[in-house]
């Protein structure tokens, strides 16, 4: 493999492994501070994927679909956790997952109703449509890039959001204590509702900007959830740090995995979280912070 | 509990008459009942017994049924009395393997790596050639069930299968009842209420629930043994996670940890999934919502739904 190649495949790894982050960061937010395992996370990513897809050939431009489409998944997050999410926090983890196994049968109904079962592609916006040219056969398509700039923003926006501000600080105090937050007068529900709704967005906005590349199909939640789960098994449950680090680790063992091993491409993560279950049960990270 | 063991007595003499009603497509809808039944039971196990919530189980019914859709030989029978025993066996061994890991894990952590594992098996049947991808393996012929020139009963015919299902069904019941009466399983229980005290008793803890989960992997190989003898044909959603889903679905209908709760289970789910899908061609829609509400408007209380429930259905008085 040539130095391009590699190039193409590294860019290629880190940019998927952002994505997962988006999506897995939420998944270990959730459970993190508010002890709840949310099997339908990977839900808000198809419904996102799916709000571009509609959104787009509605207005004709993925940018203000993007919009529009991020005020409607902090809607549906609000929406959810106070009418399901909500009753779940003292219940034990059967309940949980049986709730949010349901869920995701109403979804993927719910998508088959609406869309249908087709496999639709999302059109690139114009301004990214085209690509580096890196040699006189090999180009790297710009839009990729800039996917992983906006993930690492977005990271970074995460990273102030929990250290840097009032909200973080009771999203982080939430997370070691819950009673004691709300016996010193903190409205618990109201940061409980608002890191829920942030989750949500944050997954449908990894499914929004994927949707160009990946275009949408049935099952592509479920796929995302399963993998993410990886990456929070390996990152440790609670741990956003842990999360990005398993994300890009995943993202980057995929990619590779699929170039040099092409007959166990499917298999690669599974081993590699096998081999941190061995090493180190409880993830490699801990914790919120 | 003599009005269990009355209950229990009533629902297996009519279990046994059923197919005397005579109508094919009730005894073989019974008969896929049991299968589940068995499937629901192994997960009992687990669940309600050793207090691991598996959301994998389905990858070992999968296992057990491509044993035989790999082992059945293309144009003759396969022998029942090799091929099950091998499917049960290489069920086992796949849930000794993934136990290893797994079972270092307790909760929340214990659930996401199930399914993990258990989508690792469905990609293994679905992407590689080993089971023909994802068209699965249809099977020319039924299993014949010959010791020597010996022939016990018929697998083609749809009452033979019924009764050998229900045998085992209750072999199933009756071997883990005996199972969870051991000093074996009596620990499995001192696990589910409390892991540190039982570890600070000396006992193994990671070894029993080792093989807690790899018996529970070997029964749900059975059941699954048992869906591919039944339908000729296997395929990789007998390992999806919708499988593992619905399976926990009949333990938490039927409630958990009494063995015969996953037995009312197995018949409620498939009777609301029928009426469901007599209604609608979108019944998981129903399926969803209703799983949804159970959760929600009977806070801790599907246990107590569910007796109520198990009550109603086999026909004895509410006292309450």
């Amino acid at each position: 493999m040539d130095i391009y190649s590699l190039l193409i495949q590294l860019l290629n790894g880190v940019q998927y492994g952002l994505l997962l982050f988006l999506v897995a960061s939420g998944l270990t937010l959730i459970f993190g501070i508010m002890g709840i395992i949310n099997l339908a996370h990977g839900s808000f990513y198809m419904v996102g994927a799916y709000m571009a897809f509609t959104l787009a050939s509605l207005t004709g431009n993925l940018f203000v679909a993007i919009v529009v489409g991020i005020v409607l998944s902090v809607l549906l997050g609000i929406v959810l956790e106070w009418a399901l999410f909500s009753h779940l926090y003292k219940r034990d983890h059967l309940e949980q997952v049986l709730l949010s196994y349901g869920l995701i049968l109403v979804f993927e109904e719910l998508r088959s109703l609406i869309v249908g079962n087709d496999v639709h592609g999302v059109a690139l916006p114009a301004i990214f449509d085209w690509s580096i040219p890196l040699t006189p056969t090999l180009s790297y398509p710009v839009y990729r890039l800039f996917m992983s700039a906006v993930c690492l923003a977005l990271a970074g926006l995460l990273y102030v959001l929990i250290h840097r501000t009032r909200l973080g600080m009771m999203i982080r105090a939430g997370a070691s204590n819950r009673e004691m937050v709300s016996s010193l007068g903190l409205n618990i529900n109201l940061v409980y509702r608002l890191v829920f709704a942030l989750g949500v967005a944050l997954a449908a906005f990894a499914g929004m900007i994927a949707a160009p590349v990946s275009s949408v199909y049935p099952g592509m939640g479920t796929q995302v959830l399963i993998i993410c789960f990886v990456v929070v098994v390996i990152g440790g449950i609670g741990s956003i740090w842990g999360a990005l680090f398993a994300a890009l680790l995943i993202g980057l063992a995929d990619t590779f995995g699929k170039v040099l091993i092409p007959e166990a491409a499917g298999v690669t993560v599974y081993l590699l979280m096998a081999a941190i279950l061995l090493w180190r049960p409880e993830g490699l990270f801990k914790r919120v912070g | 509990m003599s009005r269990q063991r009355f209950a229990l007595g009533a629902t297996l003499v009519a279990l046994a008459l059923f197919p005397l009603a005579g109508a094919t497509f009730y005894t073989e809808l019974v008969t896929k009942v049991m299968i589940l039944a068995i499937f629901a039971l192994s997960l009992d196990l687990l669940v309600g017994y050793t207090g691991l919530v598996s959301f994998g189980h389905a990858a070992y019914y999968g296992i057990g049924a491509y044993a035989l859709g790999l082992l059945a030989p293309k144009y003759e029978a396969a022998n029942l009395w090799l091929t099950l025993p091998a499917a049960v066996l290489a069920a086992g061994i796949a849930a000794l393997a993934v136990g290893v890991f797994v079972v270092r894990v307790k909760g929340i952590y214990f659930i996401m790596v199930t399914l993990a594992f258990a989508q690792m098996f469905y990609f293994i049947f679905h992407d590689t050639k080993i089971g023909r991808g994802s068209d699965g393996i249809s099977m020319n012929f039924k299993p014949v069930a010959a010791i020597g020139s010996f022939m016990p009963f018929d697998l083609g015919n749809t009452t033979h299968v019924y009764y050998f299902v229900l045998v085992l069904l209750l072999v199933v019941f009756v071997f883990l009842r005996v199972v969870l009466r051991s000093p074996f399983g009596r620990a499995l229980m001192g696990i589910r209420s409390n892991e540190h005290r039982m570890r600070s008793l000396g006992y193994p803890v990671y070894w029993y629930k080792l093989a807690s989960f790899a018996v529970a992997g070997a029964l749900a190989g059975l059941a699954g043994y048992l869906s591919a003898l039944q339908f000729g044909f296997v395929n990789p959603e007998l390992l999806s996670w919708h499988q593992s889903g619905n399976v926990l679905l009949m333990l938490i209908l039927g409630g958990i940890g009494s063995l015969y709760g996953a037995v009312v289970g197995a018949f409620a789910f498939v009777a609301l999934a029928e009426i469901f899908q007599a209604l609608t061609r979108h019944w998981q829609l129903l399926l969803g919502a209703t799983i949804v509400l159970l959760v929600i408007f009977l806070p801790g209380g599907l246990a107590s739904v569910a007796a109520r429930f198990r009550r109603t259905l086999i026909g004895e008085a509410d006292h309450e």
